[in-house]
């Protein structure tokens, strides 16, 4: 329909006297926008099917091109912003739900950046990481309320599973499907260096990956594509995904374009086919019946692993979170809602959910009021992007963060928001071979590597700031952190103090 | 070998079964008191007899054993099945076979709720559940693949064989149910269809396999009583949505 077509979200500027008709740009750019036109001898472009992913920007061997959001506004009007009618306009043309990936990007608070560190000066002084040690491992499971000893020192309890990790972070579920091969590689190569767990998110596990089982975490999820006792045993840790802080409440389709022979065999469904995963799985209608599952992949893997629980931040995330303590669980993640995904309804995504600072710190206290914060590992996600929010969220009271948009930024996402597309042009979300080679996992897994690397570092050099030389130390101490800007109430769900205090 | 279930607390008992499991054998359970998850994760060479109440969420991810229950079964059984066989001589309860990848279920009796959901098939593993009498509402719920049966046995005037709503959402497998449904509360995403020749080659095996392992006389069952169901589309949501 006229009213969308001539309606590009960005502009292609080409400067022709940089431009020597290379075609490289044509080559790279999966969603077709660059061509040459043989009459003119020049390069031309369809700005509508551009996506702002920077490929040709990137790959441009004279630096001849630019992208920038078209400047054609709408009359000014604070409420009908203009992406609020062009949304109009394509339901109207498509009777359709609007799909999207990422993280939610709308302008909500962010408290990461309302809470301020705190630092040691003169007494209790600051330690230097580069000549003193500093533990930065922490280790997730059920931890025992006392710990029994024989005569001669040697523990007598029987220790509950539990898995360590060298940093508190580990990369997020994201499924064989939703992600390349190439990239699930490199995350798993990772995180068997780090020494920190990768996630395989629901997307079962190709048997060449198993070698990797001692830092993967194996997700059942509604649809448990891939699910069975070879899978549940490959890994360290198994996790029961509930919801996602993405798309709270709702399932996930794996469209049938994705589902190519070695996704199709990973997940043990046939080629081509939607791979749909329910809203809620069907054999939980209750706290029991979680419990049931969470026991179901205990028998199955001999008590030998820890079970997490997976849920979407939600208003009442903290009576969840306790029932989901009593019912077994030894890890609870609590994803917020700007956690990333590779499709979501965009409605879903932007407006249901809440911050993952302010469900941390109410879950904590909850669990902590409760006597059986002990009992489970709390595992945090939903846009943890730099060091000083993993910081954050340990004083906040968590053992761990999930990583999962700035892990794909490390590996060369762009955000341009199009991974339910398959046409990702840097070799992460798609699953077409011309596109999934432009992924180099050595590269990949090495700036994996290196980001967590420097957060290792920049981790060490706050602790060390504040007095602190041990992580452990560092988790549910508030005082640590002071809020700017912020309200009493938030500061009370926060449980930290206003700056100045 | 035999084992006596009684009062012993699940994790104990299975624990038993698997240690014995290790070499190729029959065990034999009895007083079986609704203790869960037995034959988890059992590999093919073993041959469970259970004698009592078979608990919630036995057979999840058997991978190939063959366990025969001499009594009823409750909620969850052969959940995330891969492999194996589970006879049951009388009903169960709710959610059974959940996406069971392959294996066979036979149930002589009758079925609750939410049976066979997200039943999927995979190359050669295609699962098979047959319900000897009634299957609970919802039957084949989001079902990928596989073949459920319902033989609707025993019904009286005026019961129907599946339950409402049965194959919403269904988008692989085929379901075979005898006698009339209730069209206006069956599924949007399915259509009735004609029998083929494998439809009635695979249906006459079933009501073979059915009267082996349960002695039934099922000279009465019609081939031509049975209508198939199969979903319309491979991707009942293809055209949901639009990128934005």
């Amino acid at each position: 329909m006229s009213l969308q077509l001539g309606w590009p979200d960005y502009l292609v500027e080409r400067d022709e006297n940089k431009c020597i008709q290379c075609e490289v740009c044509a080559k790279q750019c999966a969603n077709e926008v660059h061509r040459l036109d043989p009459d003119t001898g020049k390069m031309v472009s369809d700005d509508s099917k551009c996506v702002d992913c920077h490929r040709c920007v990137a790959l441009c061997p004279t630096r001849a091109l630019k992208i920038r959001v078209n400047d054609l506004e709408f009359k000014p009007n604070a409420n009908w912003t203009s992406d609020a009618i062009k949304e109009i306009y394509k339901q109207a043309a498509t009777g359709s739900v609007l799909l999207t990936g990422m993280g939610n990007p709308k302008p909500y608070p962010i408290y990461w950046d309302k809470m301020l560190i705190n630092a040691s000066q003169v007494t209790n002084p600051s330690i230097d990481p580069l000549r003193e040690p500093m533990e930065t491992g922490v280790i997730l499971g059920r931890k025992p309320e006392k710990l029994e000893f024989d005569k001669r020192g040697r523990l007598l309890t029987k220790m509950p599973p539990q898995v360590k990790l060298l940093v508190p972070v580990m990369f997020s579920a994201m499924s064989f499907g939703s992600i390349s091969r190439n990239a699930h590689e490199a995350l798993a190569r990772a995180a068997t260096e780090l020494g920190i767990l990768y996630n395989t998110g629901e997307g079962g596990l190709a048997r060449e990956f198993y070698k990797y089982g001692p830092n993967t975490i194996v997700q059942v999820a509604s649809g448990r594509f891939g699910v069975h006792a070879d899978y549940l045993n490959a890994g360290a840790m198994l996790e029961i995904k509930i919801g996602q802080g993405a798309k709270p409440g709702i399932g996930g389709h794996l469209p049938g374009e994705k589902v190519g022979e070695q996704v199709s065999m990973a997940r043990m469904i046939p080629e081509g086919s939607d791979a749909i995963s329910p809203a809620p799985h069907h054999d939980i209608y209750s706290i029991e019946d979680l419990r049931q599952l969470i026991y179901s992949l205990k028998e199955a893997t001999n008590y030998t692993k820890p079970v997490s629980v997976k849920i979407a931040a939600v208003h009442n995330a903290p009576a969840i979170a306790s029932g989901i303590a009593r019912a077994g669980a030894d890890v609870i993640t609590i994803d917020g809602f700007r956690g990333g995904t590779g499709a979501a309804p965009q409605r879903v995504r932007d407006n249901v959910g809440i911050p993952i600072e302010l469900a941390l710190a109410s879950v904590d206290q909850r669990l902590r009021d409760e006597g059986i914060r002990n009992e489970v590992s709390l595992v945090v996600a939903g846009s943890v992007r730099n060091s000083a929010d993993i910081i954050k969220a340990i004083a906040l009271g968590a053992d761990a963060c999930y990583i999962g948009s700035s892990a794909l930024l490390a590996m060369g996402c762009h955000m341009c928001q199009n991974c339910y597309t398959g046409r990702c042009n840097w070799g992460i979300a798609t699953q077409r071979d011309d596109l999934v080679k432009r992924l180099n996992p050595d590269v990949a897994s090495q700036r994996l590597v290196n980001l967590v690397s420097a957060w290792k570092h920049e981790i060490e050099e706050m602790l060390g700031g504040m007095g602190i030389n041990a992580i452990e130390s560092l988790k549910g101490n508030r005082l640590m952190l002071r809020g700017v800007g912020l309200n009493q109430k938030e500061l009370d769900i926060l449980g930290i103090k206003h700056a100045g205090e | 070998m035999d084992l006596i279930a009684g009062n012993t607390y699940y994790s104990i008992l299975n624990k038993q079964i698997k240690t014995l499991a290790e070499e190729p054998r029959e065990i034999t359970v009895r007083d079986v008191y609704g203790q869960r998850y037995i034959g988890c994760g059992l590999k093919s060479h073993t041959k469970l007899n259970i004698y009592g109440t078979l608990g919630n969420d036995s057979a999840c991810y058997m991978d190939g054993a063959t366990v025969e229950v001499f009594g009823n079964a409750q909620d969850g059984i052969a959940n995330t099945m891969n492999d194996g066989k589970l006879i049951v001589h009388g009903n169960c309860g709710d959610i059974m076979g959940y996406a069971m990848r392959g294996g066979e279920l036979f149930i002589q009796g009758y079925a609750g709720y939410r049976s066979g959901i997200h039943m999927k098939e995979y190359m050669d593993k295609i699962p098979k559940i047959v319900i000897g009498k009634k299957a609970g509402d919802f039957l084949g719920e989001y079902m990928a693949g596989g073949r459920i049966v319902v033989l609707g046995i025993g019904l009286r005037e005026g019961e129907y064989a599946a339950g409402k709503f049965f194959g919403t959402g269904m988008h692989g497998g085929r379901m075979y149910i005898r006698g009339p449904v209730r069209e206006a509360l069956m599924g949007r995403e399915i259509s009735a269809q004609p029998l083929d020749d494998d439809d009635k080659a695979f249906l006459t095996q079933v009501l073979k396999d059915y009267a082996s392992y349960f002695g039934t006389d099922v000279s009465g069952i019609k081939l031509s009583q049975f209508t198939k169901y199969a979903p319309k589309s491979k991707r009942p949501y293809g055209n949901m949505y639009v990128g934005n």
